[in-house]
């Protein structure tokens, strides 16, 4: 039985579905808490990939650095923010690019919000 | 006998963690987060407590999705915090209380929770920077810790009703305790935030008053939602509102100290409160 009854638009619930579908990539994001590892992962993203076992569409969302495709995929958020880490990016980062707006667009939306 | 004195309630993204190593705490954008914790120091100096019991959750530090607890304490003697992958400075360790530790742990599986302890656990900064906005300045910590972590990241999380019973227990294991301590109850995370999916940005100011206001008057309110009816109120983070309905929960009628309620601060809508018993 899976807890997504009721859609909520926008958002993946990370059931265990999800959880089992995206194991193997939130256990490479996982390891992403170790500055060597990720270090490994740049040096060569194609084998430290491979040693995860992560599938086609895992490797193809890895390779494009795209949010909702790795969600897709079974990533969670928590992991894949250690990913992003990666890069430099912070959750207002991928939040402009889930939502398509450029960063400023993003937190400028924000900032609206608090006013 | 331990008594509890109070309840602190606050938000605790990674952001802050950054904006306390940068020292942004004064510029235009993090001032009104901020200083909403001026009455949180004076009650903390006036007040002095022994120990914080700390109910966060844990982002994928010391947990993963290979052994995931629903509901689990520290029982270390010490805790330390750990790179996140985003090479935020780690703070100085913290010390447990693991006698106070097993007390709750004895004492709320004797009342059927299924707790997982913990005898080493890192804590992230669910835990640290609301340690940091408490006790601002770094350096050694002047109260131990007892960690309680709750899931909120693989679904079915526990309810929001589940919660607040657990809070309950605790609060009764706390009370239960022979020696003299001074113990505060935190709750972290929240307000309404979402991270991921095109929903991303999401808050909703009208609920999250409504559940501040809640927590003084009629604590059991949020109960009545069921864990997917929160995530579309607060947003997919927002459902870290169950740590603060569990720490509210350790403590019957109370009354408001001070509360700060301000959009945004990185994603998130953020609130805090104190709350003293009252009478």
């Amino acid at each position: 039985m899976t807890t997504t009854k009721q859609p909520i638009w926008g958002t993946t619930i990370f059931d265990g579905d999800q959880a089992r579908k995206g194991y193997a990539l939130n256990k490479m994001c996982m390891s992403f808490n170790d500055a060597a590892n990720r270090a490994e992962f740049v040096r060569d993203e194609d084998a430290y990939c491979a040693r995860y076992g992560l599938n086609p569409a895992q490797r193809e969302a890895i390779r494009h650095r795209d949010v909702l495709e790795l969600i897709a995929a079974g990533g969670n958020v928590y992991y894949l923010a250690k990913f992003a880490g990666i890069f430099g990016l912070d959750v207002q980062d991928i939040g402009a690019q889930q939502t398509g707006v450029s960063k400023a667009e993003f937190q400028a939306r924000l900032l609206a919000e608090g006013r | 006998m331990a008594k509890i004195v109070g309840c602190v309630t606050t938000s605790h993204v990674p952001a802050i963690g950054r904006a306390i190593a940068k020292g942004l705490q004064q510029e235009q954008y993090w001032k009104p987060f901020f200083d909403g914790f001026a009455p949180v120091h004076r009650w903390l100096e006036k007040t002095q407590p022994d120990v914080a019991v700390i109910v966060y959750n844990d982002h994928g530090l010391n947990f993963f999705l290979d052994k995931m607890p629903t509901f689990a304490i520290g029982a270390a003697p010490e805790y330390v915090s750990a790179d996140e992958g985003w090479n935020i400075p780690t703070v100085a360790p913290f010390k447990g209380d693991p006698a106070l530790s097993w007390h709750v742990i004895e004492s709320v599986i004797a009342e059927d929770f299924d707790l997982t302890t913990c005898q080493e656990m890192v804590v992230d900064h669910a835990v640290c920077n609301p340690m940091a906005l408490l006790w601002p300045g770094g350096g050694d910590w002047p109260v131990r810790v007892v960690p309680v972590e709750i899931n909120t990241v693989q679904y079915p999380l526990p309810s929001a009703a589940r919660c607040f019973k657990l809070g309950e227990a605790i609060g009764r294991a706390i009370a239960s305790y022979p020696e003299d301590l001074r113990v505060v109850v935190i709750g972290t995370g929240g307000l309404s935030h979402q991270l991921d999916g095109e929903r991303a940005g999401f808050i909703n100011k009208e609920f999250d008053r409504r559940f501040m206001a809640s927590l003084t008057e009629d604590p059991a309110w949020v109960t009545k939602y069921s864990t997917l009816e929160l995530v579309e109120r607060c947003g997919t983070q927002g459902i870290e509102l169950l740590l603060w309905l569990t720490a509210r929960a350790t403590l019957g009628s109370v009354r408001e100290l001070a509360a700060n309620y301000h959009v945004p601060i990185s994603n998130t809508a953020a609130g805090m409160m104190l709350l003293e018993p009252a009478g």
